[in-house]
């Protein structure tokens, strides 16, 4: 056992996954809190929906496109001056972080939208011939029925910002991925390669059983 | 009082306008049970979302009470709508709040209640619609007619005055219809809310309305008391339906006639005359014999009345038609 992994450092490992654990967190949380409100407007300006406006549509859907089709390790790269502007460093943990929300934002808003129109319209007619204004339908109809399916976005994104911040250790971004290549990838020590696959492979593991879970709780139907 | 003043709506599909509902003037007044039957398609649908503007006019004024509505801004139109409540064929309950607040949910949004006002409404209205014991099921542990009566309780919840049910029971099965249509029938009663029900089913209409309009392709083709509508349509449309409620085959009726002897007759009784051993003294005074080929007794809301083909050979025709009318029984004939 000491000999197969000779070249593992546990404690390096507890640091770099502590770390990936903490780009991941963080990135999520700014991810849900700037996709989550772009999600929802571009539920609403979309076709025959409440606040139907075309041009704000189609700005916001372009915008949220070109963030979505540009590759992520490109998006990391491209992103540096902002992110030196924003934070002081483009390194480590802290300077990994902006890049992994302008990938996540984006794909958690299209996944709001998703989830938004799933719910049914009868509900959204419902709540407006009680009075209730645009607010009103959005906290208190909408979000409330599409929870189940937000969960289970906010699962995918975290599931692919676990992916995408183990890439950001190509630019020094830091935790398991930043680990993995430079000892596993550019010295040819295999075993921590296969330490740091096992590790993201059992972190996504939970984190989509967890999120199952939290989606069958708040699905009432 | 709800009044139409052509009122008409059209949708804007690739440029053309397509008409939805055709100038249309209609009163419905306060307290009455008034149906609006149609095939899909017709417009029905359309016409009870213009009361509450769920649909805005297209043209003409719709005065609530004296009040042009067409006219209101947003926040007034609010306020309105929380004084017209609506149920639904799908019920439209959401399916994240349990069944006592999916009730509260009209008045947290209207917020003027507070909480112990909203709690004992709560209670109260669950006792109205017997679901007391379900209070914190969530609706996908109800049956469609539980469902049915949280919605009606949900449209209650804040007192209106109006209540609007767009194909309330079409999702439901007869003995469940029947159920809710009682509820319907007894909330108007007690409450004296004026309900305006679309349905397909004349049947729905028989049992509760007061009054009835039919729609057709945009258009209200026949409107009048129920009792009227129902016994003596006029429009094919409404033949349709009124046939279609009794299972008449048309056809088939005008077979039977034709394989029939002597006059034929369709007697048609309503209230007291319905209960009067009519037949048997007509036939000793004028001495005509006679066979039933179709007929039916039944009620009109709480009316009720009986509707009979006869072929009559013999005696004098002109006695039996005299002694029907002195008995209040509107004759038609036929052949």
């Amino acid at each position: 056992m000491e000999a197969l992994l000779s070249n593992v450092d546990w404690s390096e490992i507890g640091w770099a996954s502590w770390d990936t654990l903490v780009m991941v967190g963080m990135s999520l949380l700014f991810s849900v809190l700037i996709g989550l409100p772009i999600g929802v407007l571009l539920f609403l300006t979309g076709k025959r929906q409440l606040l139907e406006q075309p041009v704000a549509y189609a700005v916001l859907s372009f915008v949220v496109n070109v963030l979505r089709s540009v590759p992520f390790i490109i998006l990391l790269i491209v992103m540096i001056p902002f992110t030196v502007m924003l934070i002081g460093t483009s390194l480590g943990v802290a300077g990994a972080i902006p890049p992994l929300v302008a990938g996540g934002a984006p794909f958690f808003a299209r996944l709001v939208e998703t989830s938004l129109r799933e719910v049914d319209r009868g509900i959204i007619e419902a709540t407006q011939a009680m009075g209730a204004n645009v607010r009103q339908i959005i906290l208190g109809a909408l979000l409330p029925e599409a929870l189940p399916g937000i969960i289970a976005g906010i699962t995918v994104t975290a599931i692919t910002l676990v992916s995408y911040a183990a890439m950001s250790g190509v630019i020094g971004g830091g935790g398991l991925g930043d680990l993995a290549i430079r000892f596993g990838y550019q010295r040819f020590q295999t075993d921590v390669m296969v330490i740091t696959v096992a590790l993201l492979v059992i972190f996504v593991q939970v984190l989509q059983m967890v999120g199952d879970r939290l989606v069958l709780y708040f699905s009432r139907k | 009082m709800i009044v139409f003043d052509q009122v008409q709506k059209s949708y804007q599909v690739g440029g053309r306008a397509i008409p939805a509902l055709h100038p249309t003037d209609m009163t419905i007044e306060t307290g009455e049970v008034f149906g609006i039957v149609g095939h899909s398609g017709a417009g029905k649908s359309t016409l009870v979302r213009l009361i509450n503007l769920l649909e805005p006019p297209t043209g003409g004024r719709i005065l609530i009470d004296d009040e042009d509505i067409t006219g209101y801004n947003p926040a007034q139109l609010r306020a309105f709508r929380r004084k017209v409540g609506m149920i639904f064929q799908h019920f439209n309950l959401l399916s994240s709040k349990t069944v006592a607040d999916n009730i509260a949910f009209p008045m947290k949004l209207a917020g003027i209640y507070s909480k112990t006002e909203i709690r004992d409404r709560v209670e109260e209205l669950l006792a109205r619609v017997s679901l007391t014991d379900h209070a914190n099921k969530y609706p996908s542990q109800l049956s469609g007619g539980q469902k049915q009566r949280v919605g009606i309780a949900r449209a209650l919840a804040c007192r209106p005055t109006i209540l609007l049910c767009d194909e309330a029971t079409s999702a439901l099965d007869p003995q469940t219809t029947q159920s809710v249509l009682k509820l319907l029938a007894d909330i108007n009663r007690e409450l004296g809310l004026t309900i305006v029900l679309i349905t397909h089913e004349m049947d729905v209409v028989r049992r509760v309305c007061d009054r009835v309009a039919v729609m057709d392709a945009g258009r209200v083709v026949e409107m009048g008391p129920v009792s009227e509508v129902f016994l003596h349509p006029q429009h094919p449309t409404t033949r349709d339906f009124v046939f279609e409620s009794e299972s008449i085959d048309h056809e088939e009726l005008q077979e039977d006639l034709q394989k029939a002897d002597g006059r034929i007759l369709r007697l048609t009784f309503k209230g007291e005359s319905t209960y009067q051993p009519l037949l048997g003294s007509v036939a000793r005074k004028s001495g005509v014999d006679f066979s039933i080929l179709s007929g039916r007794i039944d009620h009109i809301k709480d009316t009720p009345y009986g509707q009979l083909t006869l072929s009559l050979v013999g005696g004098d025709l002109n006695v039996a038609m005299q002694e029907f009318e002195a008995a209040d029984v509107h004759v038609e004939v036929l052949r």
